[in-house]
């Protein structure tokens, strides 16, 4: 990984800003869609993609490769913007987004769009599968690492948790799981459809390392991620505080935007928002 | 008559024939299927012993990988082994895998394409004592109706072994179906088995061309009610009935072509399943000859009702499922060819 100089910060705000707005075009042009967790993982979603991620866009099947699994699929936007600008399909191909015959479907499918690991969509499911992949990396004594992103609404799951315990009970140290804390699912506040605290402590019981972020600090991202790869007997988790629909005004902290679609005037809105943080990122970085 | 050219078990009939479960089968397919491919594992959730894993995690520790009593997580960590390269089965009683974890079977091994093959241990009412509760009776129904999986239903411990390590060299979901009692071993090493084909095990008389006997009805079985088919159609041929019988060991792909061709000669058709004919081989059949060779059919098997405890032989008896019911069953398919 190279170092995190002054102006690879600068180019990680400016793109992270460039896949918010294409994430807002993607959703109003496709009539609907997931947004508030598209927008509040843009910056984790560039820092894995243009930072960490040891990849080749141009060869996606490089059994070398790190792998991205990405559980909560609904925030499929962002990952096909991330994509795209990485170098792994036409940008244009975003415009794509949910129509009929489109290789961009709805929730993610394996097989049809090159970068995508897995199918999904269902949640809970994403961090066993994660843990498969991880666990065939050990058999193959592979040296790539396995990232899961995930939220917190999914953390509801079942299945979720048998695969905490699971890669706990494996010391999965090649797996790091990376968790979009933004405090929002479809019916309101997690802590009041089905509270989750002491959300870090329960990781911890199932023998998991445990680090905390701000998720839209790309210093914090990068250094978390690296930490992670040094601990050699635990998974580890990291707990990413994000603020949903980040880097809009009206749509910040407001669960509403889960799934929501735009009226009429307010993707316009959001996209002047995100054009003055971009002026924003440049004079900040002059 | 059986059928010389499946050359099955010369001594099926006898009273000391040879039985095994079809589990045991799947666990010495499984450790022939390691052996010859070392990206095959093992996951199991809790039951090692009675899905016969136990030899493949004793002979490969390394590749055994144990879930606990966790079904969707073993499919999901399975479906991320499978993108992998790996070859993995996952075995547990059909009526939790694939019956808790069929979303998980869906999204991330079918719909995803991963090369899993699931195994379901102690299908249909045989498992007997246990109760409707693990009595898978839908199993197939839900297989059956999921894009791209395959779904074997092997009739005995030779066919299960056979079947098993079909599954390892076919790229892709497959569905495996076994049985926990001891039932009769019908085939035999030499016995024909190409997946997707269906095989006559039973043929009305001698003869070929315009000296061919003429069959009256068709049996088509799957699983271990094989046997009790071709125990029917002993009876029906004493009865100068002509008979013949499928094994229909892979209820998809289905075999539709031979399907269709012996139900046009016989005119008339009988499905055998330890399943619900909702869905399952009775299904499947109807929805078949509907298209090809709409005949007559009577259907043995679930209709549409739990079963319950018991002993196996007793539940088989009160689900109408013993080679009596099933040749009332084609008595009563070829009175109805008879008043078409």
């Amino acid at each position: 990984m190279e170092s995190l100089t002054e102006k690879k910060l600068e180019s990680l705000a400016l793109m992270a800003t460039r896949l918010r707005e294409d994430v807002i075009r993607m959703v109003s042009r496709a009539g609907s869609g997931h947004i508030a967790g598209s927008l509040d993982m843009a910056d984790i979603f560039t820092a894995m993609y243009f930072h960490i991620l040891n990849h080749d866009p141009k060869h996606p099947d490089w059994p070398d490769r790190d792998r991205l699994v990405l559980s909560n699929g609904h925030i499929c936007p962002i990952q096909y913007a991330a994509l795209a600008h990485a170098g792994y399909f036409p940008v244009k191909e975003l415009d794509t987004l949910r129509k009929l015959g489109t290789r961009l479907q709805g929730h993610p499918h394996r097989g049809v769009l090159p970068g995508v690991e897995t199918t999904s969509g269902p949640l809970g499911s994403g961090l066993s599968q994660a843990a498969g992949i991880a666990l065939a990396a050990r058999l193959d004594k592979k040296k790539h690492r396995v990232y899961c992103l995930t939220s917190d609404g999914e953390h509801n799951e079942g299945n979720y948790w048998e695969a905490v315990m699971f890669a706990g009970r494996n010391r999965l140290s090649n797996l790091t799981a990376i968790v979009d804390r933004n405090n929002i699912q479809i019916d309101g506040f997690t802590e009041e459809v089905m509270p989750l605290e002491p959300f870090a402590d329960k990781y911890r019981a199932f023998n998991w390392y445990v680090l905390e972020i701000d998720g839209h600090n790309f210093e914090e991202i990068v250094a978390a991620v690296a930490e992670a790869k040094a601990i050699h007997e635990q998974p580890t988790v990291i707990v990413a505080h994000t603020i949903p629909g980040k880097g809009v005004d009206f749509m910040e902290n407001d669960y509403l935007w889960h799934s929501k679609p735009f009226k009429p005037g307010e993707a316009e809105h959001a996209l002047a928002e995100l054009r003055t943080l971009r002026g924003k990122i440049k004079s900040e970085h002059q | 008559m059986l059928n010389p050219d499946a050359k099955l078990n010369p001594h099926l009939f006898d009273d000391d024939a040879a039985q095994a479960p079809t589990r045991d089968g799947y666990g010495t397919g499984l450790v022939a299927a390691g052996e010859a491919d070392p990206n095959v594992v093992a996951l199991c959730a809790d039951l090692t012993e009675s899905t016969r894993v136990d030899a493949f995690a004793k002979k490969f520790p390394e590749r055994f990988i144990e879930l606990g009593v966790a079904e969707q997580n073993m499919a999901t960590v399975a479906a991320g082994l499978g993108v992998s390269g790996k070859i993995p089965f996952i075995s547990s009683y059909a009526t939790f895998s694939p019956g808790r974890n069929w979303e998980q079977i869906r999204t991330t091994i079918a719909y995803n394409d991963a090369n899993v093959k699931v195994a379901g241990h102690h299908a249909g009412i045989s498992v007997g004592p246990d109760g409707a509760t693990h009595q898978a009776t839908e199993d197939i129904a839900l297989m059956r109706a999921m894009p791209n999986m395959k779904v074997f239903v092997p009739c005995d411990a030779i066919e299960a072994h056979k079947a098993t390590r079909a599954a390892a060299h076919i790229y892709g979901p497959i569905y495996l179906r076994f049985q926990r009692e001891k039932t009769p071993v019908i085939t035999t090493e030499d016995t024909p088995y190409v997946p997707g084909k269906a095989e006559v095990f039973w043929v009305p008389g001698k003869g070929t061309g315009a000296r061919a006997p003429k069959s009256d009805v068709l049996i088509v079985a799957c699983g271990a009610l094989v046997y009790n088919a071709l125990h029917a159609a002993r009876e029906l041929e004493e009865a100068k009935v002509g008979v013949t019988v499928l094994n229909m060991h892979s209820v998809k792909p289905l075999d539709e072509r031979k399907l269709a061709d012996l139900a046009k000669k016989a005119g008339a058709v009988v499905t055998v399943e330890e399943h619900q004919i909702l869905g399952g081989l009775g299904g499947a059949v109807a929805e078949a000859l509907a298209r090809h060779a709409p005949v007559p059919i009577e259907f043995i098997g679930m209709h549409d009702t739990f079963g319950e405890s018991g002993s196996p032989d007793e539940l088989i008896v009160r689900y109408g499922m013993t080679s009596k019911d099933i040749v009332a069953a084609a008595r009563r398919a070829i009175r109805r060819k008879k008043l078409l």
